[in-house]
């Protein structure tokens, strides 16, 4: 639960989650930012207008899933990293998701990384396909990893180079 | 002795829009701080900002704390001290007392001052807790992020406010384990998406929980175990919930209290409000305290977040500057653009603390 330890629960995730017709049609912001806090920056860096301008800047943002092209400008900008691009499309088996990623060593194009889940715990391996690390992301790299789809909405972090702690 | 239009006391994130806005309107500012660099605590906070554009949204606050100070050195109409302590206040004459890289004493008599001191950091009481190890989350900071040094292998972290749950993220960025977060309140007191970066590291958040004891290494004197347990819904610790941690680092971070000294030695009415960090100088919609000609903006005039501090230090500048006479025509329209941007700011549900303590300040 949010509250308590940070993690959402399925019902507090329910309604961030587009629905299967619009994951089945290609790349689409999913923001997990669930509690109504003064930032707006995510709805400014949105070129296509599918982040809509906040009324109040302590709104919940909404993605018009239609006006949404996934393409990742969001994900750098928003100071929370909250924000998470998943392309159900990247393959047959396999779905790629675009996360924020602020730790060293990054991983290579290529690479083979654990992939976790919101709770930081290894729920597999993926392999990453992007790494955009420039002056846009402003040392927010954003990483794309192919997972396997039925992880698509699991994975929300990578480990790169096994587990150190 | 020196003169100065307005004095800006503190260069954070409040001082430094302060000084600006005054220096906007035409008044000559001095502004002073004890640091050798402008910035105040933005010059370790490495994360992105939450905000509007006008707050610098998205932009980390190390390069929020290097614009700012980039303009104020550029800015004609500002002098800047650095390396300078203001330690008093002479009401009968209004005269500051300013030490001066540690060896001068200079005497400073300003028409107008803002005091922008910030804060300082609460601690906490529990046995053994001035082993070596045990520090405040500030310190940790200044270690890690601005002296490149890591203060230690595996941390517990007391306080899951916004500063413990971004003091984690860094520690686990600079290679350091957290190997847990704990609080005594019930639930999560920082923001939700800060909390949910920590958690997906792996980083177990523990409400409900407070240190029972530290004890120390018997061969170095420095920390090595920490005893945390839980407290009812009373606040009451539970005997039997204790866990055991072996952590060469506890970093507290339970929150700040308004570095006000130089407003009580002035003699402004000051009000404790919890909500607000502590005792809090009362002050009108200008952000000048009961006593006429000081202004208070940021922590020290309640604790809050930086871009607030920054609205209110634009305020205060705007004011203080106007008072003396520095008005263009456009500082009713500025004054009512950063009143605005306040109450925005505040309006939203995590900001019903910080509305509850300045609806109490002003009653």
């Amino acid at each position: 639960m949010l509250a308590t330890n940070g993690i959402p629960t399925a019902e507090e995730l329910a309604p961030r989650i587009p629905p299967a017709e619009r994951l089945k049609k290609g790349p689409v912001a999913i923001i997990e930012c669930f509690q109504k806090i003064p930032c707006n920056p995510c709805s400014t860096a949105c070129k296509t207008g599918a982040i809509e301008k906040f009324e109040d800047i302590n709104d919940l943002p909404s993605v018009d899933l239609e006006k949404c092209t996934g393409c990742g400008l969001c994900i750098s900008k928003c100071p929370g990293l909250a924000i998470f691009v998943v392309d159900e499309t990247y393959s047959e088996m396999e779905a790629a998701v675009s996360l924020p990623f602020e730790f060293l060593p990054l991983p290579a194009e290529g690479e083979e990384v654990d992939v976790l889940d919101r709770s930081g715990k290894t729920v597999g391996r993926g392999k990453v396909i992007r790494v955009r690390n420039g002056k846009y992301e402003d040392r927010t790299p954003v990483v794309t990893v192919a997972v396997p789809k039925e992880l698509s909405m699991v994975v929300r972090n990578i480990r790169v180079g096994g587990d150190r702690r | 002795m020196k003169h100065a239009e307005i004095a800006v006391i503190g260069g954070g994130p409040a001082g430094l829009m302060a000084a600006l806005a005054a220096a906007e309107m035409g008044a000559k500012v001095t502004l002073v701080d004890r640091n050798s660099r402008l910035g105040g605590q933005l010059v370790k906070q490495t994360h992105k900002f939450f905000g509007s554009e006008k707050e610098y949204a998205s932009i980390r606050g190390i390069d929020i704390g290097r614009i700012l100070a980039t303009e104020v050195h550029k800015n004609p109409n500002i002098e800047t001290m650095l390396n300078s302590t203001v330690v008093a206040y002479y009401p009968d004459d209004g005269v500051l007392g300013i030490e001066v890289e540690e060896k001068k004493w200079v005497k400073m008599k300003a028409e107008r001052i803002v005091v922008a001191t910030g804060a300082s950091e609460k601690y906490l009481l529990f046995e053994n807790n001035d082993l070596p190890g045990i520090y405040g989350a500030g310190a940790v900071q200044t270690l890690m992020n601005e002296h490149g040094v890591v203060p230690g292998k595996n941390v517990l972290m007391v306080g899951a406010g916004n500063i413990g749950l971004i003091v984690s993220y860094q520690l686990m960025q600079a290679g350091v384990n957290v190997k847990a977060i704990i609080d005594a309140a019930p639930s999560i007191g920082g923001y939700w998406v800060h909390a949910s970066k920590v958690a997906r590291l792996g980083v177990p958040i523990l409400t409900s929980y407070t240190v029972k004891a530290a004890y120390p290494n018997e061969m170095t004197g420095a920390l090595e175990r920490a005893v945390i347990w839980r407290v009812d819904d009373r606040w009451q610790p539970v005997p039997g919930t204790e866990k055991v941690f072996n952590v060469d680092v506890m970093c507290i971070a339970v929150g700040l209290s308004p570095l006000a000294e130089l407003l009580w030695q002035a003699g402004c009415k000051m009000m404790y409000v919890p909500e607000l960090g502590g005792h809090v100088p009362v002050r009108n919609d200008n952000m000048e305290t009961t006593v006429s000609g000081i202004y208070v903006a940021g922590d020290v005039a309640g604790v809050e977040e930086a871009s607030s501090a920054m609205m209110e230090g634009r305020l205060a500048g705007l004011s203080a500057a106007k008072s003396l006479g520095y008005d263009d025509g456009t500082y009713e329209e500025k004054k009512a653009e950063a009143l605005k941007e306040l109450e925005n700011l505040r309006s939203g549900p995590v900001g019903g603390k910080i509305r509850k303590g300045l609806a109490q300040l002003a009653s």
